[in-house]
């Protein structure tokens, strides 16, 4: 059995190499907002009260190049709606919490969190305090994600764009999902969305993010009916 | 203006987060949607992996031989055999490196 604290720094572990991601993305992220014009205050802002990278970026993008606010709007929920997937597959082991609990947990659930989070749990379903690894993983992510934006709002994008250090954001991603590469339903499952992803990337606001995953599911049913 | 805006977006976001966690009994689901969940990493992350390797800043398809593509497969070896995360992006990003700066 597992001591709170123990479970709490299991999680900041997990999610520790994706700052190498985190940090910089955030630094791009908070930039961006000061190179579009809008106040430093507002940029900042946005990373505690909608606390979602690439949203964030796309929002700002859009009310700057002259978007409606419903457009905007729109876009942050489809862009954030795999949220929902992320609470449908946490609701399992945190069922038990308090309903504060519960409402409070959530605001740090993020994709690195959440998946480092979830593998965790798979392999510890009978531990008891399992939020204590989400606390630590979303804590870790949060807490980051705040000193990036911030430092990339003062001091601008000074890590060199050569360095293309946007490509360690798939690289995070791969890091992730890699070791189910040798299920072969897995593999079916993530080439149906990386495919679709591409095929729909064109689509209005942002919504292959949405759609790529729904369609992946579907054959994910369906391989699992032709599994039995 | 842009302040409610931001606000609202942060609501919505927010309920994405929360509703399936707090509002959404787990019962109600039934045992194949909970198969089915069992999925969801390998059904998400490649909608940020596949356009973030094959869709370059300006929305067009890469070329094939372009350095992304083979910094991705370095990760993807190193990661399968290490099980580390910092060593998959870090083969990753300098595979990348050496292409764009040395060749």
């Amino acid at each position: 059995m597992l001591s709170k604290k123990q479970i709490f720094t299991k999680g900041i572990l997990a999610v520790a190499p994706h700052m190498f991601s985190v940090i910089p993305f955030g630094i791009v992220c908070g930039a961006i907002g000061i190179e579009l014009g809008f106040s430093p205050v507002l940029v900042y802002a946005m990373s505690i009260i909608i606390f979602g990278g690439a949203s964030q970026i796309v929002f700002l993008q859009l009310l700057s190049g002259g978007a409606s606010a419903l457009i905007a709007v729109t876009s942050v929920g489809v862009i954030n709606s795999r949220h929902l997937l992320y609470g449908a597959v946490l609701s399992e082991y945190l069922e038990k919490l308090s309903f504060i609990k519960k409402l409070l947990i959530s605001y740090l659930v993020v994709d690195q969190g959440f998946a480092e989070s979830n593998k965790f749990f798979q392999k510890n379903k009978n531990e008891t305090n399992l939020h204590y690894h989400l606390l630590g993983s979303g804590g870790t992510l949060w807490i980051c994600w705040q000193i990036s934006t911030l430092a990339g709002i003062i001091l601008g994008s000074f890590v060199p764009e050569e360095l293309g250090l946007k490509f360690a954001v798939p690289l995070t991603f791969i890091a992730i999902v890699v070791q189910d590469i040798k299920k072969l339903d897995h593999v079916i499952v993530m080439i149906t969305c990386g495919l679709s992803s591409l095929l729909f990337f064109d689509a209005p606001f942002k919504s292959y993010i949405i759609i790529s995953p729904i369609i992946a599911l579907f054959v994910a049913a369906l391989v699992l009916r032709l599994k039995k | 203006m842009t302040w409610f805006t931001i606000i609202i977006a942060g609501i919505i976001t927010y309920f994405m987060r929360m509703t399936m966690v707090a509002l959404v009994d787990r019962d109600l689901l039934g045992e194949r949607v909970k198969a089915v969940l069992a999925y969801v990493p390998s059904a998400v992350f490649p909608a940020i992996i596949f356009p973030g390797i094959f869709i370059n800043d300006y929305g067009n398809f890469i070329e094939m031989n372009d350095p992304k593509i083979f910094g991705a497969i370095v990760a993807i070896l190193v990661g399968y055999f290490s099980r580390n995360v910092i060593a998959t992006i870090i083969s990753g990003l300098f595979s990348y490196w050496i292409i764009i700066f040395l060749l």
